[in-house]
């Protein structure tokens, strides 16, 4: 988490080159980068939740998903013309809007949504699993059973949700027409403004009293129980805001994609977001930003050469992170680093539930 | 009973207490009265129930049957948190310091008055708990290393953090369960003088097998033998008592 003194600005430069990318590459790889992006901003979130609280979860595909259809629902109904139901509906026979669609004729509400059905879904859920202190792989398994039931549960409903190929088919968003070279760049910058944002917001809450506590919980629950704190709130807070980051992306990522679908809330999509970050560092925001990156171009790179490669790379990428860089990438270059300064450093703090 | 235990205002009463695992009595019908402000020291065999007496009292483990009352108010069975706040602090036998936080946060988070989670949303600690903290430092000998990770330390220097933080909590009444294990004979001293300068600010109960450090400590000593009360006095006596020697000694044959 120290920023080392060669680099402590190079923040400044990677802002740069970031807010110019529109004027650097492609229009192609503009849409790659800001749907990474996207990624990276729900990937902030997991350093939250994991790196922070150690709270293994594995159901951030969910709200990923809760983000992008909001978005989407609004998006398919803003073009509609008055009285006529989205595509896929009229295809299998439905006669009226269904009700979870009604709030999404209004782009506010829609807006709102993405902020706040995650939130409140996650903190009751939260709430309820904390308070009856959960934890750990009990958590993680049940994270991912909901990921599950919510991805099957949008496939099987087909005539309400779009089935196993989601919404797609956007042709504009508040207004601006999409696909153009102008909207790119603005939802491209929208993207970047947003994980700045996002990514500001989580090092300030890092470095407050709060931040040590959601450590000081991650390390030794009982011992902070024992000090007199309830540790289940600061517990829940965090994981509301891993959703709400995930939420966001979630609906960025579907601007720029165009589509969103079963395939990204699932059970299989949850456990990448958890391997970007494991890659990338899990605690740290910039490895976290990185790793989101990388494992994607990556994977673009990887499944256009060889489809069916992906998934076994993604296993093989996964157990060599875990075997041989507990601390991602981020910490290997702080190892690097702390040598390249002084000799042998002593190994950083080892996360253990104290008695 | 050599010594008055009833003093006109205990800080706190274990009146029978039964702690019952699954048929085992691992506290047997056990009482207990601790004086404001002063030392206790509760000694035993291994396996007697003293850190199980701890876990109760601190709302870890419920009892049976018995009750504890603390500063007048009936605390017996209450969850964790709220005992703490009400001021009884705890020491566990294995080092309970938080690894990935530097010694100062750790004190830190000990020393914060206000736990509430909405509140938490600030940098830095507020000016009293921050010189309090430092206070503390000088106290247990780590202000040279209070930017140093906990993980860091080294065996006795966490015992000594870890009973920092009770202290910085201000609880009238700290638990100190083994607080020498694995120190040497320097350390050990050092922390019966630690442990007697926190008398009469804080009552103290400190368990511990090692009978050095108890003659060094002094103050009364209760035993404690496969759940029950055994004897109660000071070094000397139970020293003396061939009861304790018989427990002790049947310990030793085994
Ligand atoms: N959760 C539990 N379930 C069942 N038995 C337990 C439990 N905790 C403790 N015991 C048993 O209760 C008895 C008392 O244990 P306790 O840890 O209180 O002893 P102690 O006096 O602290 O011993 P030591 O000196 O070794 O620390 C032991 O026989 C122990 O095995
Ligand atoms: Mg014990």
């Amino acid at each position: 988490m120290t920023k080392s003194s060669p680099f402590r600005h190079a923040w400044i430069l990677v802002l740069i080159v970031a807010v110019l990318a529109p004027m650097l590459v492609s229009s192609y790889n503009l849409n790659l980068l800001g749907r990474f992006l996207s990624m990276a901003i729900l990937a902030v979130g997991i350093v939250l939740i994991w790196g922070e609280a150690g709270i293994l979860t594995l159901g951030q595909g969910v709200f990923f998903g809760l983000g992008g259809y909001s978005i989407a629902m609004y998006l398919k109904l803003s073009t509609l013309p008055e009285g006529s139901l989205p595509d896929f509906m009229e295809w299998s026979g439905v006669m009226a809007l269904p009700w979870f669609w009604w709030p999404f004729k209004s782009g506010l509400l829609a807006l709102l949504a993405i902020i706040l059905v995650p939130a409140v879904f996650a903190g009751i859920f939260a709430w309820a699993m904390f308070r009856r202190r959960i934890a750990g792989v009990y958590f993680a398994l049940i994270t991912q059973a909901v990921a599950l039931t919510f991805a099957t549960l949008l496939t099987s409903q087909q005539s309400t949700t779009g089935g196993y190929n989601g919404l797609t088919g956007f042709t504009e968003a508040f207004g601006m027409p999409l696909g153009t070279d102008q909207a790119n760049r603005t939802l491209y910058w929208i993207t970047l403004a947003v994980l700045v944002a996002v990514f500001a917001g989580s090092k300030w809450l890092m470095a407050t009293r709060y931040g040590t506590l959601l450590r000081a919980t991650r390390d030794g629950e009982n011992r902070v129980r024992f000090l007199g704190y309830n540790t289940t709130p600061y517990k829940v807070v965090a994981f509301m805001l891993a959703a709400v980051f995930a939420s966001l992306g979630g609906a960025l990522f579907t601007l720029h994609a165009g589509v969103v679908s079963p395939a990204f809330v699932g059970v299989v999509p949850s456990i990448e977001m958890i391997v970007w970050v494991a890659v990338g560092g899990r605690k740290s925001l910039w490895g976290a930003v990185a790793g989101a990156l990388i494992v994607n171009f990556a994977k673009d790179i990887i499944s256009s050469a060889l489809p069916e490669a992906w998934l076994y790379v993604l296993g093989l990428i996964f157990i060599l992170v875990v075997t041989y860089l507990p601390n991602g990438l981020a910490g290997l270059v702080e190892d690097l680093l702390a040598k390249s300064r002084r000799p042998a450093a002593p190994e950083g703090a080892l996360v253990e539930e104290g008695k | 009973m050599t010594m008055a235990t009833a003093t006109a205002d205990p800080i706190l009463k274990v009146d029978g207490i039964t702690v019952d695992f699954d048929g085992f009595k691992a506290i047997d019908n056990f009482s207990m009265t601790l004086e404001r402000g002063q030392l206790r020291v509760l000694i035993g065999p291994n396996g007697a129930g003293k850190s199980t007496l701890c876990d109760t009292i601190i709302g870890r483990v419920h009892s049976a049957s018995g009750s504890v009352t603390f500063n007048g108010e009936n605390i017996t069975n209450k969850p964790e948190f709220e005992i703490v706040r009400r001021g009884i602090c705890r020491k566990f036998q294995t080092p309970g310091v938080l690894p990935s936080l530097t010694v100062r946060d750790n004190l830190a988070v000990a020393a914060q008055r206000d736990r509430r989670w909405w509140t938490a949303f600030q940098i830095g600690a507020k000016a009293a708990e921050a010189r309090k903290v430092e206070d503390i430092l000088e106290q247990i000998g780590l202000t040279e290393r209070a930017d140093t990770l906990a993980a860091d330390l080294a065996h006795g220097e966490k015992q000594w953090l870890e009973i920092g933080m009770v202290v910085a909590t201000e609880a009238d009444l700290l638990l100190l369960d083994e607080p020498t294990a694995g120190m040497g004979p320097n350390e050990t001293s050092k922390t019966a003088k630690l442990i007697h300068s926190l008398l009469g600010k804080h009552a103290v109960l400190v368990i511990d097998h090692d009978m050095t450090f108890v003659e060094e400590l002094g103050g009364k000593v209760t035993v404690m033998h496969q759940g029950k009360f055994l004897k109660q006095g000071s070094v000397a006596e139970v020293r003396a008592d061939p009861e304790v020697a018989a427990v002790y000694l049947g310990r030793a044959k085994e």
